[in-house]
C-alpha cells in the first residue's frame, strides 16, 4: 500500500538531489567556469588598477589598488552568478530538458530554483575572493575582515543567481539575453562604486546606485576589510532583501514556465 | 486499487483542448498501452501524470495519491521514461544513474546496489565508465529506461519508448519492457506503433482528439471492431474508388491503405464479393477505423 508520509515543501532530499546533479556535472566543466569567473574580474582589476592607478593615487582615503581590488570582488560575484544562472537554467530548461527529468522525480520547481541558486551562490562565494587575492599580491594589506568576504559573496551571489534565473524564466529566446545584459547588467556593473566612487556622480545616478544591490555588496566588502560600521547593517539588509525577493520571483516565474 | 485512475480529465491550452474528458485506468501489475495518432493528447496525458501539467477538470489518482496535491509522494514511487532524451551527456553512464539515486531518494547504503541493478537491466555493465555522448542511440535509450528504475518504482511511465529507433533496437527494448512487466511493475506506455501496443500491452486504450475511443485487450478490440478477417482489394485508383463505393453501398466497413481498399469483417460478406486477398484482421484496422488516421 502507498505509504502516507508526504514529502513537504523545500525538503532536504530534493534539494540534495538537485545539488548532487550540479556538483557531479561541475566535474566536467569546472575548468572553463573557474577560468572565466576569476580571470575576467582580475583583468578588470589589473587594467583599472594600472590604468587609473597611474592617474589617481587615492580615492576616499584608499590607495586606488585597494579601492578597485575590493570593488572587483563584487564584479566577480556578479559575473560568476548572474550569467551562469541566466544561461545555465535556460539551456537546462529549453535545450537539455533537464528540468523535465528532475520534475518527474519527487522534486518541485521551488526546490530546483532554490538548489540552483544555492549552488551558484556557493561558487560565487569562492570565485569572489579571486580579485581580492590578486590585489593582495599588488599591495592590498591582508585583514581579518577578509574572512567575511566569502560569506558576503555568498549572500550577494544568491541574489544575483536568483535574479538570473528570473530573467531566464521570463525571456522567450536565448538571444534576448543580450538586451538584459546591455540595459540592466552592464549599467548595474558600472554604477556600483567599483571603479570610481559614486559620490562624484550626478544626483540621479547616486540614487540609482543606492538601489543597485551590487553597490551594497561593494560597500560591504570594502568596509569588511577596512572597518565595519552601523551603516553596513543597512547594506547587508538590502542585499538580503534583494536575494529573498529575487528568489521568490524566480520560483514564481519558473513555475509558470515549467508547470502548465 | 488501480495504479492509475483518470476520470473525465480535461486539459485546455487556450482554445485547444488537448485532453477532452479522458478516462484511463491502469490496473495494478498490468501494462496499459495508450495508443493514438500524433496530437491525440498522449504527451499531455503523460505530463498530467507527473503534475507538470495541471488538469482543468476531472480527477487523477496515482498509487492512491490524489493529484496534483500529492503528486510528489506519487512521483517518489514511479519512474518516468521521457520521449526526449534528457540524459546528462557529458557525464558517464554511472554518474547519470548516481544522480538519479539521489533524486529518487535511494538510501546511502542501497545506492551502489541500485546502480549495479540498473546497469544490469540496461545491459550496460561494461559501459559504466563511458560518457553518454559516446553511446549509441540504443544504449542511450536503455540507459534512459534504467535511470527511471533505480528506486524500483511500483509504476513506470513510458512515453513513446521506441520512437525513432531502428527495428533491432526496438526489439531489444521490447524485451526489456517485457521483463519489467513480468517482474510485476504497473506500466503505462504511450505509443503510436501498433505492433508495440499489440506485443506489450495487456490492455490498449485507443485515444483520439484527447478522448478514449476504445478500451480492451488487443485481440478483443480486433474482433469487436474489425471482425476476424479483412479482405484487401488491390487495383488502380479508379478501381479502388469503385470498390469502395460498392462496399459502402452495401454497408460494409472499409478503410484505405494507400495501395488497396480493405473490407473489414470479411468473414461474413454475402453476395458478390470482389477479388482480393484475405488476411486476419489486425489492431491497425481497428486503429484506423476508430481514429480515422493512417499511421506507420
Amino acid at each position: 500500500m502507498a505509504s502516507r508520509d508526504r514529502p513537504g515543501r523545500l525538503d532536504r532530499p530534493a534539494l540534495t538531489g538537485v545539488l548532487v546533479r550540479e556538483v557531479v556535472n561541475f566535474g566536467s566543466y569546472w575548468r572553463a567556469s573557474t577560468f572565466s569567473s576569476t580571470v575576467e574580474p582580475t583583468i578588470y582589476l589589473l587594467a583599472f588598477g594600472f590604468g587609473f592607478g597611474s592617474l589617481v593615487s587615492s580615492v576616499n582615503g584608499l590607495d586606488y589598488v585597494q579601492f578597485v581590488g575590493t570593488g572587483t570582488v563584487a564584479t566577480a560575484v556578479l559575473f560568476s552568478s548572474v550569467f551562469p544562472a541566466m544561461f545555465g537554467t535556460f539551456v537546462k530548461r529549453e535545450f537539455q530538458r533537464t528540468y523535465d527529468a528532475i520534475l518527474a522525480a519527487p522534486v518541485d520547481t521551488e526546490e530546483i530554483v532554490t538548489a540552483e541558486a544555492l549552488w551558484i551562490a556557493a561558487r560565487a562565494g569562492v570565485f569572489g575572493c579571486a580579485p581580492m587575492l590578486v590585489a593582495i599580491a599588488f599591495g592590498l594589506d591582508p585583514a581579518l575582515g577578509m574572512l567575511l568576504v566569502p560569506f558576503i559573496a555568498f549572500i550577494a551571489g544568491f541574489g544575483w543567481a536568483s535574479f538570473g534565473i528570473l530573467i531566464s524564466a521570463v525571456i522567450k529566446s536565448i538571444d534576448n539575453f543580450s538586451y538584459v545584459t546591455s540595459t540592466v547588467i552592464t549599467p548595474l556593473f558600472l554604477v556600483a562604486g567599483t571603479f570610481f566612487p559614486i559620490s562624484g556622480l550626478p544626483e540621479w545616478a547616486r540614487i540609482l546606485a543606492n538601489v543597485n544591490p551590487l553597490y551594497h555588496c561593494v560597500q560591504l566588502v570594502r568596509e569588511a576589510i577596512f572597518g565595519l560600521g552601523w551603516v553596513d547593517l543597512y547594506h547587508l539588509g538590502f542585499m538580503v532583501a534583494f536575494g529573498l525577493i529575487a528568489w521568490r520571483c524566480a520560483i514564481w516565474r519558473m513555475e509558470k514556465r515549467l508547470v502548465n | 486499487m488501480s495504479a492509475i485512475s483518470l476520470r473525465r480529465v480535461v486539459k485546455r491550452y487556450g482554445d485547444v483542448t488537448a485532453v477532452d474528458g479522458l478516462d484511463l485506468t491502469v490496473p495494478t501489475g498490468t501494462c496499459v498501452g495508450l495508443l493514438g495518432p500524433n496530437g491525440a493528447g498522449k504527451s499531455t496525458t503523460m505530463r498530467l501524470l507527473t503534475a507538470q501539467a495541471i488538469a482543468d477538470e476531472g480527477s487523477i489518482e496515482i498509487l492512491g495519491f490524489t493529484l496534483p496535491q500529492e503528486s510528489k509522494a506519487a512521483r517518489a514511487q514511479m519512474g518516468v521514461v521521457p520521449q526526449l532524451d534528457n540524459l546528462d551527456t557529458t557525464l558517464t553512464v554511472e554518474q547519470n544513474l548516481l544522480v538519479f539515486t539521489h533524486l529518487y531518494r535511494v538510501g546511502r547504503a542501497e545506492r551502489r546496489g541500485a546502480i549495479d541493478r540498473a546497469l544490469d537491466i540496461a545491459n550496460l555493465q561494461d559501459r559504466r565508465g563511458a560518457r553518454v555522448d559516446e553511446l549509441s542511440g540504443g544504449m542511450r535509450r536503455r540507459l534512459l529506461i534504467a535511470r527511471a528504475l533505480v528506486h524500483e518504482p511500483r509504476l513506470v511511465l513510458l512515453d513513446e519508448p521506441t520512437v525513432g529507433l531502428d527495428p533491432q533496437v526496438r526489439q531489444e527494448l521490447w524485451a526489456l519492457i517485457d521483463r519489467l512487466r513480468s517482474e510485476g511493475a504497473s506500466i503505462l506506455m504511450s505509443t503510436h506503433y501498433i505492433e508495440e501496443a499489440e506485443r506489450l500491452a495487456d490492455t490498449v486504450v485507443v485515444v483520439s482528439h484527447g478522448r478514449h475511443v476504445a478500451v480492451g485487450r488487443p485481440s478483443d478490440l480486433v474482433v469487436e471492431h474489425a471482425g476476424r478477417e479483412a479482405l484487401e482489394v488491390y487495383g488502380p485508383p479508379a478501381r479502388l474508388r469503385e470498390v469502395e463505393a460498392a462496399a459502402r453501398g452495401r454497408g460494409w466497413p472499409t478503410r484505405r491503405t494507400g495501395t488497396s481498399v480493405t473490407i473489414l469483417r470479411a468473414e461474413g460478406l454475402e453476395g458478390e464479393v470482389p477479388e482480393g486477398e484475405r488476411r486476419p484482421a489486425s489492431l491497425e484496422d481497428v486503429f484506423v477505423l476508430l481514429t480515422g488516421e493512417e499511421i506507420s
